[in-house]
């Protein structure tokens, strides 16, 4: 019955509960005799508990095997990663445009559009998860593509909410692509009504 | 952790400095990335993209100048975390063990003992656990001391050395991040040391522990519920009542409470009393156990008052909601058998709902969820239903992923064949350009080395305009032609030739610095030219090369990851298969134990109804 608790979340009845004494009146113990009987069966009947034992470790068998392929397809992923990106996005022309949040951001962002020399590359309308991922520190990577080496331009438009009003801001920055590539980040700040680019 | 030994060494040094870098002070945007995907419970992604970034950190010529370089160690702790929230306990572990045994200062150590602990009592292991936590001494952390000292706490407790327990616990009762935990804990400790009087004020205290967020408002509840069943077994019954009211009514516990406050009254022979409670809780959800047994408690109240005519209604009114949930439970082991309840559980729009499991409850045409929630009690049942709904979640991901590597085929292909008859052209066309460009190169070298040498050995003739050069030809020509002869005429040509010498001398002398100087400025103007033309030439490389890796070297890269995909496409359908066995072999098990249940009640309450009935017709005979 103790109660356990994970660092970063009041996860405490994740601990395997230690059972307390079942409660029912007298009166109705003796007619839910069958009952009782079934619930404490497995102290009663050794071949059952047995059965128990067996099936834990099948349990605990089969759990090691999900561990292990679990392991296997990440490690597939990851190389399909690596031939993804060496394939559609190689160095020479990659363009990745990331969102944040600054801290202490609360304003309720909508959507996010992205236009890289006039033409829309992207646009993302965010979940409550993906919001609270966002205000939490997290990072998204909004797009990636391809782009000559040179100089561009960015707009960036962002739709939401600042208490009772809505947020509707746009923002024109220039960034000049060479032969790596080339990471932008855009910061959203202000209530959304600020839109700054990281220097990344 | 997917990256090698050595790198943890490294990633153990900075540690700390990367632990006290806040998310904030990002520095890595794919690390951010990473961070993004896990605080959105997207832990595959997450790992995807942190492994995938760590390991290109470790693969970089100078990985100290890579932007991961600063938050190095938090995220290689991060893919740890990562891992034991995507349940993969093996992998974490190992890492951290490497952790431990390298050379690193104790905080370091310390926080790795304190995750590997945190592993091994999540698995069930608590003497392991015990075995991490010794390894821990020097200097702790701040921001994990009041988490493993409670995590020791719980490994005494699961240990059954509550005595061991009891000071960690009070140690722990100022602090806030375990507010509640550590008192109710306490309370369990204290209990199970057999110091009753004392664990029911320590959880009188858990009790009324103020607070308003969901996991404290249910821990409060369950201090609530756990020391009104005390005192009822104490035969305390007004304690109990009054304690258990405290329970709130919409909360997770707020049906076994209910239950226990009518038992309470009940046995206080306050029958009346007891009905408020069991009425309320016979409304609810007929497949909780609590509702199924207040629906034989509430008429045996009513029947304890003499009231035998409504007891006997509502005994008949069990009976019949009996057999409705025992209908919905034989439906359930039915479509089990049937294979329908796995296809149930993978339906995406009933994922993608967080109350998913509640909501299974009403899912249309699938009575074999009906009792789900009840099952989710269960920790076996817990763990294989993650298990296989992680499987399916990979399923799915091979599959795509399957697509995308037929469609990176069709992508080499076409570039193939729109490249392979460009190039040889364009490859002919770039070595005459190639080797015009070289020997404009070699001359303006050429230049350069005579201007140099200019610098210490002036020779104005060097810079002789084209005219001078012609002049100063024409002059050598006549000197030439007037060598041998002696006459007069020949003496005046050559008074003349040696003055125009002369004039032409001068000009290049005294213009000698002046020339120089704009020689060197043109060469200047030069170099300008030759490094655009240098850029142009290698974005011209670039782009050649460019277009022969966009086809050159996938097709054996691409065959062996099709031959990965499949070959865990295979195991994973095996798995799956093995796991959902046992899921509906473990709802089968409790599935029958709830008919069985249902069974009795059944039995007990068609008993009861006769009883009841006769019982109401003979005072409705003694009334007349």
């Amino acid at each position: 019955m103790c109660v356990g608790r994970a660092s970063r979340t009041h996860a405490w009845n994740e601990t395997p509960p230690v059972s307390y004494p079942p409660i029912s009146h007298p009166a109705l113990r003796a007619a839910l005799a069958l009952v009782l009987l079934l619930a404490v069966g497995d102290c009663a009947r050794p071949a059952r508990a047995e059965s128990k034992a067996e099936s834990k470790a099948k349990m605990q068998s089969l759990d090691e095997q999900v561990q292990d392929i679990k392991s296997d397809v990440l490690g597939i992923a990851t190389q399909l990663d690596r031939l993804e990106e060496r394939l559609l996005y190689p160095s020479n022309t990659e363009v990745a445009v990331f969102v944040s949040v600054a801290e202490g951001e609360t304003f309720r962002l909508d959507s996010v559009q992205i236009q890289i020399d006039g033409e829309a590359v992207a646009r993302h309308i965010y979940s409550f998860k993906e919001l609270e991922a966002l205000q939490k520190g997290g990072v998204q990577r909004l797009y990636t593509g391809n782009i000559q080496t040179g100089d561009h331009r960015l707009d960036v438009h962002v739709a939401g909410k600042s208490g009772a009003s809505d947020v509707n801001a746009s923002q024109t920055f220039g960034f000049r692509k060479e032969a790596g590539p080339k990471l932008v980040g855009i910061t959203l700040a202000g209530g959304g009504s600020s839109i700054e680019l990281g220097g990344w | 952790m997917a990256t090698a030994g050595p790198s943890l060494a490294l990633a153990a040094a900075v540690l700390l400095a990367a632990h006290a870098a806040a998310a904030r002070d990002l520095r890595d945007l794919y690390f951010g990335e990473a961070l993004y995907y896990a605080y959105q419970e997207r832990y595959f992604d997450a790992l995807e993209r942190l492994d995938t970034e760590i390991a290109q950190h470790y693969g970089v010529d100078e990985p100290k100048l890579d932007s991961l370089q600063f938050h190095i160690g938090r995220a290689e702790f991060s893919v740890g975390d990562f891992e034991l929230d995507y349940r993969m306990h093996q992998r974490a572990g190992r890492a951290i063990r490497a952790v431990l045994e390298a050379n690193v200062e104790d905080p370091v150590r310390n926080e790795a003992a304190f995750r590997l602990a945190r592993i091994l009592f999540q698995k069930e292991q608590p003497r392991d656990a015990l075995q991490a936590l010794a390894r821990i001494h020097g200097e702790i952390p701040e921001a994990i001391r009041d988490d493993l000292e409670f995590l020791r706490a719980n490994v005494y407790l699961a240990l059954g050395q509550p005595g061991d327990a009891v000071p960690v616990l009070q140690g722990l009762q100022g602090s806030k991040s375990l507010q509640g935990f550590a008192q109710y804990n306490l309370g369990i400790a204290l209990l199970q040391q057999g110091k009753t009087a004392e664990a029911v004020a320590q959880l009188g205290r858990a009790g009324e522990v103020s607070g308003d967020d969901a996991p404290l408002l249910a821990i409060r509840d369950k201090s609530n519920l756990v020391l009104g069943t005390l005192f009822f077994e104490d035969s305390a019954f007004g304690s109990a009542q009054s304690t258990l009211d405290r329970v709130r009514l919409q909360g997770p516990f707020s049906n076994q409470a209910l239950l226990r406050a009518g038992w309470a009254d009940a046995s206080a022979q306050r029958f009346e009393r007891a009905l408020v409670p069991w009425s309320l809780l016979a409304e609810r959800d007929p497949t909780d156990a609590a509702v199924q047994e207040a629906l034989l408690a509430l008429p045996y109240a009513y029947s304890k008052q003499g009231v035998h005519g409504r007891a006997a209604l509502l005994y008949g009114r069990a009976v019949e909601a009996y057999a409705h949930e025992l209908e919905k439970i034989d439906a359930s082991l039915r479509s089990i058998r049937e294979g329908e309840f796995l296809k149930d559980l993978v339906r995406e729009e009933i994922r993608q709902d967080k109350d998913w499991v509640i909501r299974l409850r009403s899912l249309e045409g699938a009575p074999e969820t009906f009792y789900l929630a009840s099952l989710m009690a269960s920790h076996d049942f817990q763990t294989a239903l993650q298990n296989y709904l992680d499987l399916e979640d990979l399923r799915k991901r091979l599959v795509s992923w399957q697509r995308s590597l037929e469609a990176f085929e069709e992508l080499v292909s076409l570039r193939r064949h729109y490249y392979e008859p460009l190039l040889p052209q364009v490859d002919a066309e770039f070595r005459k350009l190639d080797a015009q460009m070289r020997l404009r190169l070699e001359q303006r070298e050429h230049l350069d080395r005579r201007l140099q040498h200019l610098l210490v050995d002036p020779r104005p003739e060097l810079l002789a305009t084209s005219d001078e050069q012609q002049a100063s030809a024409r002059i050598g020509a006549l000197e030439s032609a007037l060598e041998g002869r002696s006459d007069e005429e020949a003496a005046a040509l050559r008074a003349r030739t040696g003055r125009l010498k002369g004039l032409l001398r001068w000009d290049l002398e005294t213009h000698y610095h002046e020339r120089l100087t704009q020689a060197h400025r043109h060469l200047a103007e030069l170099n300008q030219q030759i490094d655009a033309l240098n850029q142009r030439y290698q974005s011209f490389v670039r782009t050649r090369q460019a277009a022969t890796h966009s086809y050159v070297g996938y097709e054996e890269p691409i065959r062996r990851l099709r031959a990965h995909v499949v070959a865990a496409q295979e195991r994973l359908g095996v798995l799956m298969e093995a796991q959902g066995r046992v899921l509906e072999s473990v709802a089968n098990e409790e599935l029958k134990l709830r008919r069985e249940r249902l069974e009795a009640y059944q039995n007990q309450a068609r008993f009861a109804f006769a009883d009841s009935y006769d019982r109401a017709a003979k005072a409705q005979a003694q009334a007349q």
